[in-house]
Protein backbone atom coordinates (compact mmCIF):
# COMPACT_ATOMS: atom_id res chain seq x y z
CA UNK A 1 0.00 0.00 0.00
CA UNK A 2 2.81 2.39 0.82
CA UNK A 3 4.31 1.84 -2.62
CA UNK A 4 0.95 2.51 -4.26
CA UNK A 5 0.67 5.66 -2.15
CA UNK A 6 4.08 7.11 -3.00
CA UNK A 7 3.78 6.28 -6.68
CA UNK A 8 0.41 8.00 -6.86
CA UNK A 9 1.69 10.97 -4.88
CA UNK A 10 4.53 11.37 -7.37
CA UNK A 11 1.96 11.27 -10.18
CA UNK A 12 -0.08 13.97 -8.47
CA UNK A 13 2.99 16.10 -7.76
CA UNK A 14 3.92 16.06 -11.44
CA UNK A 15 0.68 17.77 -12.36
CA UNK A 16 0.18 19.83 -9.18
CA UNK A 17 3.13 21.92 -8.06
CA UNK A 18 1.51 22.57 -4.69
CA UNK A 19 1.95 19.01 -3.44
CA UNK A 20 4.52 18.92 -0.61
CA UNK A 21 5.72 15.88 1.36
CA UNK A 22 7.10 16.01 4.90
CA UNK A 23 8.43 12.92 6.62
CA UNK A 24 9.24 12.47 10.29
CA UNK A 25 12.65 10.88 9.65
CA UNK A 26 10.94 7.77 8.31
CA UNK A 27 10.24 6.44 4.85
CA UNK A 28 13.58 4.76 4.07
CA UNK A 29 13.42 3.05 0.65
CA UNK A 30 9.91 4.46 0.10
CA UNK A 31 9.98 8.24 -0.26
CA UNK A 32 13.36 8.68 -1.98
CA UNK A 33 11.93 8.87 -5.52
CA UNK A 34 9.69 11.78 -4.44
CA UNK A 35 12.57 13.53 -2.67
CA UNK A 36 14.77 13.12 -5.72
CA UNK A 37 12.22 14.38 -8.22
CA UNK A 38 10.83 17.21 -6.09
CA UNK A 39 13.59 18.35 -3.70
CA UNK A 40 11.93 21.77 -3.32
CA UNK A 41 8.72 20.12 -2.16
CA UNK A 42 10.20 17.57 0.20
CA UNK A 43 11.27 17.91 3.81
CA UNK A 44 12.55 15.57 6.47
CA UNK A 45 11.44 17.34 9.63
CA UNK A 46 13.35 15.02 11.93
CA UNK A 47 11.92 12.94 14.74
CA UNK A 48 9.51 15.65 15.83
CA UNK A 49 5.92 14.99 14.92
CA UNK A 50 4.44 17.98 16.74
CA UNK A 51 6.76 20.31 14.88
CA UNK A 52 6.23 18.38 11.64
CA UNK A 53 2.47 18.86 11.86
CA UNK A 54 2.80 22.54 12.80
CA UNK A 55 5.14 23.07 9.85
CA UNK A 56 2.62 21.31 7.62
CA UNK A 57 -0.03 23.76 8.83
CA UNK A 58 2.24 26.71 8.10
CA UNK A 59 3.07 25.43 4.61
CA UNK A 60 -0.63 24.80 3.94
CA UNK A 61 -1.44 28.36 5.05
CA UNK A 62 0.92 29.46 2.28
CA UNK A 63 -0.91 27.44 -0.35
CA UNK A 64 0.75 24.02 -0.35
CA UNK A 65 -1.12 20.72 -0.19
CA UNK A 66 0.97 19.02 2.44
CA UNK A 67 1.26 15.30 3.11
CA UNK A 68 2.87 14.32 6.41
CA UNK A 69 4.23 10.80 6.53
CA UNK A 70 5.36 8.62 9.36
CA UNK A 71 4.59 5.24 10.87
CA UNK A 72 2.10 3.81 13.34
CA UNK A 73 0.93 6.31 15.97
CA UNK A 74 3.63 8.90 15.45
CA UNK A 75 1.94 11.19 12.89
CA UNK A 76 -1.42 10.92 14.71
CA UNK A 77 -1.52 10.27 18.46
CA UNK A 78 1.84 11.91 19.11
CA UNK A 79 0.63 15.19 17.63
CA UNK A 80 -3.13 14.88 18.05
CA UNK A 81 -3.53 18.44 19.30
CA UNK A 82 -1.62 19.90 16.35
CA UNK A 83 -3.93 17.89 14.07
CA UNK A 84 -7.03 19.08 15.87
CA UNK A 85 -6.16 22.70 16.44
CA UNK A 86 -3.58 23.79 13.87
CA UNK A 87 -4.75 21.67 10.94
CA UNK A 88 -8.45 20.91 11.41
CA UNK A 89 -9.67 24.05 13.20
CA UNK A 90 -8.00 26.16 10.50
CA UNK A 91 -9.34 23.71 7.88
CA UNK A 92 -5.97 23.45 6.18
CA UNK A 93 -4.89 21.34 3.27
CA UNK A 94 -2.89 18.80 5.25
CA UNK A 95 -3.13 15.06 4.64
CA UNK A 96 -1.74 12.89 7.40
CA UNK A 97 -0.41 9.54 6.25
CA UNK A 98 0.42 6.69 8.62
CA UNK A 99 2.05 3.51 7.46
CA UNK A 100 1.61 0.43 9.62
CA UNK A 101 -2.10 0.59 10.42
CA UNK A 102 -3.40 -1.98 12.89
CA UNK A 103 -0.90 -4.73 13.75
CA UNK A 104 1.23 -4.27 10.60
CA UNK A 105 4.29 -3.77 12.82
CA UNK A 106 3.21 -6.66 15.00
CA UNK A 107 6.42 -7.69 16.73
CA UNK A 108 7.53 -4.12 17.33
CA UNK A 109 5.05 -4.05 20.17
CA UNK A 110 2.19 -1.83 21.34
CA UNK A 111 4.18 1.38 20.68
CA UNK A 112 3.82 0.48 17.00
CA UNK A 113 0.28 -0.93 17.05
CA UNK A 114 -1.96 1.70 15.45
CA UNK A 115 -5.23 0.42 16.82
CA UNK A 116 -7.02 3.45 18.30
CA UNK A 117 -6.35 6.31 15.91
CA UNK A 118 -9.42 5.95 13.68
CA UNK A 119 -11.71 6.45 16.66
CA UNK A 120 -9.75 9.40 17.97
CA UNK A 121 -9.50 11.09 14.59
CA UNK A 122 -13.08 10.65 13.46
CA UNK A 123 -14.30 12.85 16.31
CA UNK A 124 -12.38 15.85 14.93
CA UNK A 125 -14.41 18.29 12.79
CA UNK A 126 -13.37 18.90 9.17
CA UNK A 127 -11.18 15.78 9.04
CA UNK A 128 -11.77 13.06 6.45
CA UNK A 129 -10.68 9.68 7.83
CA UNK A 130 -9.69 6.89 5.47
CA UNK A 131 -8.28 3.37 5.65
CA UNK A 132 -7.81 1.92 2.17
CA UNK A 133 -8.23 -1.85 1.89
CA UNK A 134 -5.67 -2.72 -0.78
CA UNK A 135 -3.11 -1.04 -3.06
CA UNK A 136 -5.78 -0.04 -5.59
CA UNK A 137 -7.81 1.67 -2.90
CA UNK A 138 -4.65 3.35 -1.59
CA UNK A 139 -3.96 4.70 -5.07
CA UNK A 140 -7.54 5.89 -5.56
CA UNK A 141 -7.77 7.52 -2.12
CA UNK A 142 -4.41 9.27 -2.54
CA UNK A 143 -5.48 10.62 -5.90
CA UNK A 144 -8.81 11.83 -4.52
CA UNK A 145 -7.40 13.47 -1.43
CA UNK A 146 -4.59 15.20 -3.32
CA UNK A 147 -7.35 17.17 -5.03
CA UNK A 148 -9.78 17.46 -2.12
CA UNK A 149 -9.53 20.67 -0.08
CA UNK A 150 -9.11 20.41 3.65
CA UNK A 151 -7.59 17.97 6.12
CA UNK A 152 -7.60 14.20 5.80
CA UNK A 153 -6.03 11.10 7.29
CA UNK A 154 -4.88 8.03 5.37
CA UNK A 155 -4.19 4.81 7.25
CA UNK A 156 -2.01 2.56 5.15
CA UNK A 157 -0.90 -0.99 5.77
CA UNK A 158 2.67 -1.84 4.92
CA UNK A 159 4.37 -2.98 1.74
CA UNK A 160 3.45 -5.94 -0.39
CA UNK A 161 -0.23 -6.42 0.38
CA UNK A 162 -2.02 -8.24 -2.41
CA UNK A 163 -4.44 -6.47 -4.68
CA UNK A 164 -8.00 -7.55 -3.87
CA UNK A 165 -10.05 -5.51 -6.32
CA UNK A 166 -9.99 -6.35 -9.99
CA UNK A 167 -10.34 -2.64 -10.64
CA UNK A 168 -11.79 0.41 -8.95
CA UNK A 169 -14.03 2.68 -10.94
CA UNK A 170 -14.56 6.33 -10.32
CA UNK A 171 -14.31 6.42 -6.52
CA UNK A 172 -15.74 9.51 -4.86
CA UNK A 173 -15.01 10.89 -1.40
CA UNK A 174 -17.04 9.02 1.19
CA UNK A 175 -17.97 6.08 -1.00
CA UNK A 176 -17.90 2.43 0.01
CA UNK A 177 -17.16 -0.23 -2.59
CA UNK A 178 -19.23 -3.38 -3.09
CA UNK A 179 -17.00 -6.32 -4.03
CA UNK A 180 -19.49 -9.16 -3.71
CA UNK A 181 -23.27 -8.79 -3.75
CA UNK A 182 -24.20 -12.03 -1.94
CA UNK A 183 -27.33 -12.27 0.15
CA UNK A 184 -28.59 -12.46 3.72
CA UNK A 185 -25.21 -11.74 5.36
CA UNK A 186 -22.74 -9.02 4.46
CA UNK A 187 -19.24 -8.30 5.73
CA UNK A 188 -18.19 -4.68 5.91
CA UNK A 189 -14.45 -4.08 6.29
CA UNK A 190 -12.17 -1.11 6.52
CA UNK A 191 -8.43 -1.05 5.95
CA UNK A 192 -6.28 -4.08 5.40
CA UNK A 193 -8.79 -6.62 6.76
CA UNK A 194 -10.34 -6.67 3.28
CA UNK A 195 -8.11 -9.45 1.95
CA UNK A 196 -8.86 -11.72 4.90
CA UNK A 197 -12.63 -11.25 4.52
CA UNK A 198 -12.45 -11.76 0.76
CA UNK A 199 -10.49 -15.00 1.14
CA UNK A 200 -12.79 -16.21 3.92
CA UNK A 201 -15.86 -15.87 1.68
CA UNK A 202 -14.17 -17.47 -1.32
CA UNK A 203 -12.49 -20.33 0.54
CA UNK A 204 -15.70 -21.26 2.34
CA UNK A 205 -17.88 -20.84 -0.76
CA UNK A 206 -20.20 -18.54 1.17
CA UNK A 207 -22.93 -16.51 -0.45
CA UNK A 208 -22.02 -13.47 1.67
CA UNK A 209 -21.89 -9.91 0.47
CA UNK A 210 -18.66 -7.92 0.91
CA UNK A 211 -18.14 -4.18 1.08
CA UNK A 212 -14.93 -2.29 1.62
CA UNK A 213 -15.20 1.10 3.34
CA UNK A 214 -12.07 3.11 2.55
CA UNK A 215 -13.83 6.09 4.18
CA UNK A 216 -14.72 5.89 7.86
CA UNK A 217 -15.60 9.57 7.76
CA UNK A 218 -17.64 10.63 5.95
CA UNK A 219 -19.56 7.37 6.30
CA UNK A 220 -21.36 6.17 3.19
CA UNK A 221 -24.97 6.55 4.36
CA UNK A 222 -26.35 5.64 0.96
CA UNK A 223 -24.54 2.30 0.96
CA UNK A 224 -25.69 1.60 4.50
CA UNK A 225 -29.30 2.31 3.50
CA UNK A 226 -29.05 -0.31 0.77
CA UNK A 227 -27.29 -2.70 3.13
CA UNK A 228 -30.08 -2.31 5.69
CA UNK A 229 -32.64 -3.52 3.15
CA UNK A 230 -30.49 -6.04 1.29
CA UNK A 231 -29.16 -8.06 4.25
CA UNK A 232 -30.42 -9.42 7.55
CA UNK A 233 -27.00 -9.81 9.15
CA UNK A 234 -24.12 -7.37 9.06
CA UNK A 235 -20.60 -8.17 10.22
CA UNK A 236 -18.15 -5.30 10.62
CA UNK A 237 -14.47 -6.20 10.60
CA UNK A 238 -11.64 -3.86 11.49
CA UNK A 239 -8.09 -3.92 12.87
CA UNK A 240 -8.97 -1.33 15.49
CA UNK A 241 -10.31 -1.08 18.99
CA UNK A 242 -13.96 -2.06 19.23
CA UNK A 243 -14.79 1.20 20.92
CA UNK A 244 -15.22 4.22 18.65
CA UNK A 245 -13.92 2.49 15.54
CA UNK A 246 -15.43 1.52 12.20
CA UNK A 247 -18.14 -0.79 13.58
CA UNK A 248 -19.18 1.94 16.00
CA UNK A 249 -19.38 4.42 13.14
CA UNK A 250 -21.58 2.00 11.17
CA UNK A 251 -23.90 1.53 14.14
CA UNK A 252 -24.12 5.26 14.72
CA UNK A 253 -25.05 5.76 11.12
CA UNK A 254 -27.69 2.99 11.18
CA UNK A 255 -29.13 4.55 14.32
CA UNK A 256 -29.29 8.02 12.80
CA UNK A 257 -30.89 6.69 9.62
CA UNK A 258 -33.56 5.01 11.76
CA UNK A 259 -34.11 8.11 13.82
CA UNK A 260 -34.61 10.11 10.63
CA UNK A 261 -37.03 7.43 9.32
CA UNK A 262 -34.77 6.78 6.35
CA UNK A 263 -34.56 3.07 7.14
CA UNK A 264 -37.16 0.94 8.84
CA UNK A 265 -34.94 -1.10 11.11
CA UNK A 266 -31.33 -1.70 12.00
CA UNK A 267 -29.97 -5.04 10.85
CA UNK A 268 -28.33 -7.33 13.37
CA UNK A 269 -24.74 -6.09 13.54
CA UNK A 270 -21.85 -8.21 14.78
CA UNK A 271 -18.76 -6.13 15.38
CA UNK A 272 -15.43 -7.89 15.06
CA UNK A 273 -12.77 -5.61 16.46
CA UNK A 274 -9.99 -5.53 19.02
CA UNK A 275 -11.19 -5.99 22.61
CA UNK A 276 -10.28 -3.53 25.34
CA UNK A 277 -6.74 -4.77 25.90
CA UNK A 278 -3.16 -4.47 24.65
CA UNK A 279 -1.17 -7.28 23.05
CA UNK A 280 2.18 -7.58 24.82
CA UNK A 281 3.61 -10.64 23.09
CA UNK A 282 5.50 -10.88 19.82
CA UNK A 283 4.21 -12.53 16.69
CA UNK A 284 3.19 -12.05 13.10
CA UNK A 285 0.39 -9.71 12.09
CA UNK A 286 -1.86 -12.72 11.51
CA UNK A 287 -0.99 -14.13 14.92
CA UNK A 288 -1.84 -10.89 16.68
CA UNK A 289 -5.09 -10.60 14.76
CA UNK A 290 -6.03 -14.06 15.99
CA UNK A 291 -5.03 -13.23 19.57
CA UNK A 292 -7.34 -10.23 19.37
CA UNK A 293 -10.19 -12.32 18.02
CA UNK A 294 -10.26 -10.78 14.56
CA UNK A 295 -11.59 -14.06 13.23
CA UNK A 296 -14.47 -14.81 10.90
CA UNK A 297 -16.27 -18.13 11.24
CA UNK A 298 -19.33 -19.65 9.64
CA UNK B 1 11.94 57.36 21.65
CA UNK B 2 8.98 57.78 19.32
CA UNK B 3 5.90 59.64 20.57
CA UNK B 4 3.79 57.61 18.18
CA UNK B 5 4.81 54.25 19.58
CA UNK B 6 4.59 55.48 23.17
CA UNK B 7 1.08 56.75 22.53
CA UNK B 8 0.09 53.50 20.79
CA UNK B 9 1.43 51.40 23.66
CA UNK B 10 -0.64 53.47 26.11
CA UNK B 11 -3.77 52.98 24.01
CA UNK B 12 -3.11 49.22 23.77
CA UNK B 13 -2.82 49.03 27.55
CA UNK B 14 -5.99 51.05 28.13
CA UNK B 15 -8.08 49.10 25.63
CA UNK B 16 -6.81 45.78 27.01
CA UNK B 17 -7.75 46.83 30.52
CA UNK B 18 -11.22 47.90 29.42
CA UNK B 19 -11.75 44.57 27.64
CA UNK B 20 -10.85 42.40 30.61
CA UNK B 21 -12.87 44.67 32.88
CA UNK B 22 -16.00 44.47 30.69
CA UNK B 23 -15.74 40.74 30.15
CA UNK B 24 -14.49 39.92 33.68
CA UNK B 25 -11.71 38.09 31.86
CA UNK B 26 -8.21 36.94 32.76
CA UNK B 27 -4.67 37.40 31.47
CA UNK B 28 -4.25 41.16 31.63
CA UNK B 29 -0.72 40.81 33.04
CA UNK B 30 0.69 39.19 29.93
CA UNK B 31 -1.11 41.65 27.63
CA UNK B 32 0.42 44.60 29.46
CA UNK B 33 3.91 43.07 29.40
CA UNK B 34 3.95 42.85 25.60
CA UNK B 35 2.17 46.15 24.84
CA UNK B 36 5.39 48.01 24.01
CA UNK B 37 6.56 45.21 21.72
CA UNK B 38 3.26 45.25 19.83
CA UNK B 39 3.28 49.05 19.57
CA UNK B 40 6.72 49.16 17.95
CA UNK B 41 5.92 46.19 15.69
CA UNK B 42 2.67 47.62 14.34
CA UNK B 43 3.86 51.22 14.16
CA UNK B 44 7.39 50.87 12.82
CA UNK B 45 8.25 47.33 11.75
CA UNK B 46 5.51 45.20 10.22
CA UNK B 47 4.72 45.64 6.56
CA UNK B 48 1.12 44.96 7.41
CA UNK B 49 -1.89 47.22 7.01
CA UNK B 50 -5.65 46.67 6.72
CA UNK B 51 -5.16 47.14 2.97
CA UNK B 52 -2.56 44.37 2.48
CA UNK B 53 -3.86 41.95 5.12
CA UNK B 54 -4.58 39.29 2.48
CA UNK B 55 -1.52 40.01 0.33
CA UNK B 56 0.88 37.11 0.08
CA UNK B 57 3.81 39.48 0.55
CA UNK B 58 2.65 40.97 3.86
CA UNK B 59 4.69 40.43 7.00
CA UNK B 60 3.15 37.92 9.40
CA UNK B 61 2.88 38.16 13.19
CA UNK B 62 1.75 35.03 15.00
CA UNK B 63 0.82 35.45 18.65
CA UNK B 64 1.74 32.17 20.28
CA UNK B 65 0.73 33.42 23.73
CA UNK B 66 -2.89 33.52 22.60
CA UNK B 67 -4.20 34.15 26.11
CA UNK B 68 -2.80 37.68 25.87
CA UNK B 69 -5.09 38.36 22.90
CA UNK B 70 -6.56 41.56 24.36
CA UNK B 71 -3.27 43.27 23.52
CA UNK B 72 -3.44 41.99 19.94
CA UNK B 73 -7.13 42.83 19.48
CA UNK B 74 -6.44 46.30 20.87
CA UNK B 75 -3.64 47.06 18.43
CA UNK B 76 -5.66 45.60 15.55
CA UNK B 77 -8.53 47.95 16.39
CA UNK B 78 -6.24 50.95 16.90
CA UNK B 79 -4.64 50.24 13.51
CA UNK B 80 -8.10 49.80 11.95
CA UNK B 81 -8.00 46.08 11.08
CA UNK B 82 -11.18 45.77 13.16
CA UNK B 83 -13.45 48.43 14.62
CA UNK B 84 -13.08 49.88 18.10
CA UNK B 85 -16.68 48.79 18.61
CA UNK B 86 -15.62 45.14 18.20
CA UNK B 87 -13.53 45.52 21.35
CA UNK B 88 -16.63 46.37 23.38
CA UNK B 89 -18.06 42.92 22.60
CA UNK B 90 -14.86 41.09 23.52
CA UNK B 91 -15.79 37.68 24.93
CA UNK B 92 -19.54 38.45 24.72
CA UNK B 93 -22.13 36.04 23.26
CA UNK B 94 -21.50 35.49 19.54
CA UNK B 95 -18.45 37.76 19.43
CA UNK B 96 -15.60 36.54 17.23
CA UNK B 97 -13.23 38.06 19.77
CA UNK B 98 -12.68 34.98 21.89
CA UNK B 99 -10.56 35.14 25.00
CA UNK B 100 -7.78 33.53 23.00
CA UNK B 101 -6.44 34.80 19.68
CA UNK B 102 -8.81 33.79 16.88
CA UNK B 103 -8.06 33.62 13.16
CA UNK B 104 -11.69 34.52 12.52
CA UNK B 105 -10.71 38.07 13.50
CA UNK B 106 -9.31 40.21 10.69
CA UNK B 107 -5.54 40.52 11.06
CA UNK B 108 -5.06 37.45 13.26
CA UNK B 109 -2.98 34.90 11.35
CA UNK B 110 -3.42 31.88 13.59
CA UNK B 111 -5.74 30.83 16.36
CA UNK B 112 -3.77 30.05 19.46
CA UNK B 113 -4.49 29.33 23.08
CA UNK B 114 -2.87 25.97 23.49
CA UNK B 115 0.76 26.84 24.06
CA UNK B 116 3.65 25.75 21.89
CA UNK B 117 1.76 25.81 18.60
CA UNK B 118 2.60 29.03 16.76
CA UNK B 119 6.35 28.55 16.49
CA UNK B 120 6.17 25.30 14.48
CA UNK B 121 3.52 26.92 12.26
CA UNK B 122 5.76 29.99 11.89
CA UNK B 123 8.58 27.68 10.80
CA UNK B 124 6.27 26.25 8.13
CA UNK B 125 5.41 29.73 6.87
CA UNK B 126 9.08 30.76 6.92
CA UNK B 127 10.03 27.61 5.02
CA UNK B 128 7.30 28.29 2.44
CA UNK B 129 8.67 31.82 1.97
CA UNK B 130 12.16 30.40 1.42
CA UNK B 131 10.97 27.78 -1.05
CA UNK B 132 8.96 30.40 -2.97
CA UNK B 133 11.66 33.10 -2.79
CA UNK B 134 9.37 35.50 -0.98
CA UNK B 135 10.97 38.24 1.08
CA UNK B 136 8.31 38.82 3.73
CA UNK B 137 9.17 38.40 7.40
CA UNK B 138 7.61 36.17 10.03
CA UNK B 139 7.40 37.27 13.64
CA UNK B 140 6.30 34.95 16.41
CA UNK B 141 5.58 36.20 19.94
CA UNK B 142 6.08 33.63 22.68
CA UNK B 143 5.56 33.75 26.39
CA UNK B 144 8.29 32.53 28.70
CA UNK B 145 6.05 29.95 30.36
CA UNK B 146 5.27 28.26 27.06
CA UNK B 147 8.95 27.49 26.57
CA UNK B 148 8.18 24.58 28.89
CA UNK B 149 6.47 22.97 25.88
CA UNK B 150 8.62 20.45 24.00
CA UNK B 151 7.07 21.38 20.66
CA UNK B 152 8.80 24.77 20.88
CA UNK B 153 12.18 23.12 21.31
CA UNK B 154 11.53 20.90 18.29
CA UNK B 155 10.97 24.09 16.31
CA UNK B 156 13.96 25.83 17.93
CA UNK B 157 16.12 22.95 16.64
CA UNK B 158 14.47 23.10 13.23
CA UNK B 159 14.67 26.81 12.35
CA UNK B 160 18.50 27.20 12.31
CA UNK B 161 18.90 23.82 10.57
CA UNK B 162 16.92 25.25 7.66
CA UNK B 163 18.48 28.72 7.94
CA UNK B 164 15.18 30.47 8.48
CA UNK B 165 16.69 33.96 8.75
CA UNK B 166 13.27 35.37 7.79
CA UNK B 167 11.93 34.29 11.17
CA UNK B 168 12.15 36.43 14.31
CA UNK B 169 10.93 35.07 17.62
CA UNK B 170 10.15 37.43 20.45
CA UNK B 171 10.09 36.00 23.96
CA UNK B 172 8.02 38.16 26.30
CA UNK B 173 10.25 37.28 29.24
CA UNK B 174 8.16 38.62 32.10
CA UNK B 175 9.40 35.88 34.45
CA UNK B 176 5.95 34.87 35.73
CA UNK B 177 4.01 31.90 34.39
CA UNK B 178 0.65 30.41 35.19
CA UNK B 179 1.23 29.12 38.68
CA UNK B 180 4.40 30.79 39.89
CA UNK B 181 7.63 32.44 38.85
CA UNK B 182 9.51 30.92 35.93
CA UNK B 183 12.48 30.43 38.24
CA UNK B 184 10.41 28.36 40.66
CA UNK B 185 8.40 26.35 38.11
CA UNK B 186 10.87 25.45 35.34
CA UNK B 187 13.80 27.81 35.24
CA UNK B 188 14.78 29.01 31.76
CA UNK B 189 18.01 30.70 32.89
CA UNK B 190 20.31 31.14 31.01
CA UNK B 191 17.79 31.55 28.19
CA UNK B 192 20.18 33.42 25.89
CA UNK B 193 22.74 30.62 26.10
CA UNK B 194 20.10 28.01 25.39
CA UNK B 195 19.14 29.74 22.16
CA UNK B 196 22.80 30.45 21.30
CA UNK B 197 23.68 26.80 21.68
CA UNK B 198 20.82 25.98 19.29
CA UNK B 199 22.49 28.32 16.74
CA UNK B 200 20.08 31.24 17.02
CA UNK B 201 21.04 34.87 16.63
CA UNK B 202 20.22 36.21 20.12
CA UNK B 203 19.36 39.80 20.99
CA UNK B 204 18.53 40.77 24.57
CA UNK B 205 16.68 43.97 25.28
CA UNK B 206 14.60 45.87 27.78
CA UNK B 207 11.18 45.02 26.37
CA UNK B 208 9.74 48.35 27.47
CA UNK B 209 12.41 50.59 25.91
CA UNK B 210 11.06 51.52 22.49
CA UNK B 211 14.46 52.46 21.04
CA UNK B 212 15.92 49.12 22.06
CA UNK B 213 12.88 47.29 20.69
CA UNK B 214 13.05 49.06 17.35
CA UNK B 215 16.80 48.55 17.00
CA UNK B 216 16.41 44.87 17.83
CA UNK B 217 13.85 44.37 15.08
CA UNK B 218 15.91 46.36 12.58
CA UNK B 219 19.07 44.36 13.29
CA UNK B 220 17.21 41.01 13.47
CA UNK B 221 17.00 40.93 9.68
CA UNK B 222 20.75 41.55 9.33
CA UNK B 223 21.66 38.04 10.24
CA UNK B 224 21.74 36.34 6.90
CA UNK B 225 21.98 32.77 8.09
CA UNK B 226 20.16 32.09 11.30
CA UNK B 227 16.80 32.97 12.80
CA UNK B 228 16.78 35.65 15.46
CA UNK B 229 15.31 35.53 18.93
CA UNK B 230 14.68 38.77 20.74
CA UNK B 231 14.62 38.04 24.43
CA UNK B 232 12.57 40.96 25.71
CA UNK B 233 13.00 41.40 29.43
CA UNK B 234 9.62 42.66 30.54
CA UNK B 235 7.51 43.20 33.61
CA UNK B 236 4.23 41.36 33.91
CA UNK B 237 1.44 43.92 34.34
CA UNK B 238 3.74 46.74 33.14
CA UNK B 239 2.26 50.22 33.30
CA UNK B 240 -0.13 49.68 36.17
CA UNK B 241 1.87 49.78 39.38
CA UNK B 242 -0.41 47.58 41.46
CA UNK B 243 -0.46 44.90 38.74
CA UNK B 244 3.28 44.75 38.14
CA UNK B 245 5.11 41.52 38.97
CA UNK B 246 2.05 39.99 40.61
CA UNK B 247 0.75 36.54 39.60
CA UNK B 248 -2.75 37.57 40.70
CA UNK B 249 -3.21 39.55 37.46
CA UNK B 250 -2.74 36.45 35.34
CA UNK B 251 -6.27 35.68 36.52
CA UNK B 252 -8.13 38.60 38.06
CA UNK B 253 -9.86 41.40 36.18
CA UNK B 254 -9.75 44.84 37.80
CA UNK B 255 -12.66 46.23 39.79
CA UNK B 256 -14.22 49.48 38.56
CA UNK B 257 -12.13 51.53 41.00
CA UNK B 258 -8.99 49.68 39.98
CA UNK B 259 -9.78 50.22 36.29
CA UNK B 260 -10.19 53.97 36.83
CA UNK B 261 -6.94 54.10 38.74
CA UNK B 262 -5.12 52.02 36.12
CA UNK B 263 -6.33 54.19 33.22
CA UNK B 264 -5.33 57.32 35.16
CA UNK B 265 -1.87 55.95 35.78
CA UNK B 266 -1.36 55.07 32.12
CA UNK B 267 -2.58 58.51 31.01
CA UNK B 268 -0.22 60.34 33.32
Amino acid sequence: MRTAFINQLIEEARSDEKIFLIVGDLGFSVVEPFAKEFPERFLNAGVSEQNMTGIAAGLAMEGYTVFTYSIANFPTLRCMEQIRYDVCYHDLNVKIVAVGGGYAYASLGPSHHATEELGMLRTIPNLIVTAPGDPLEAKAVTSLLAKEKGPAYIRLGKAGEPVVHKAIGDLKTGEAICLIKGESTVILTTGAMLKYAFDFIRENNLNYGLYSFPFIKPMDEKALKHISTDYKNVITLEEHQRSAGFGSAVLECFNDLTERNEINSIPRVRRIAIPDKFIHVAGSQDHLRKLSGLILNN
Amino acid sequence: MSDRTIQLSKEIRKESLKMVFNARASHIGGALSMADLLAVLYEDILKLTPENVSDENRDRLLLSKGHACTGLYAVLALKKFISMNDLKNYSADDSLLLSHASHKVNGVELSTGSLGHALPVSCGIALAAKRKNKSFKIYCMLSDGELDEGSNWEAILFAPQHKLDNLTVIVDYNKIQSFGSVKEVLDLHPLDKKFESFNWNVIQIDGHDHDQIKNAFLTAGNNKIYPTVIIANTVKGKGVSFMENDLLWHYRPPSEEQLIEALKEINS
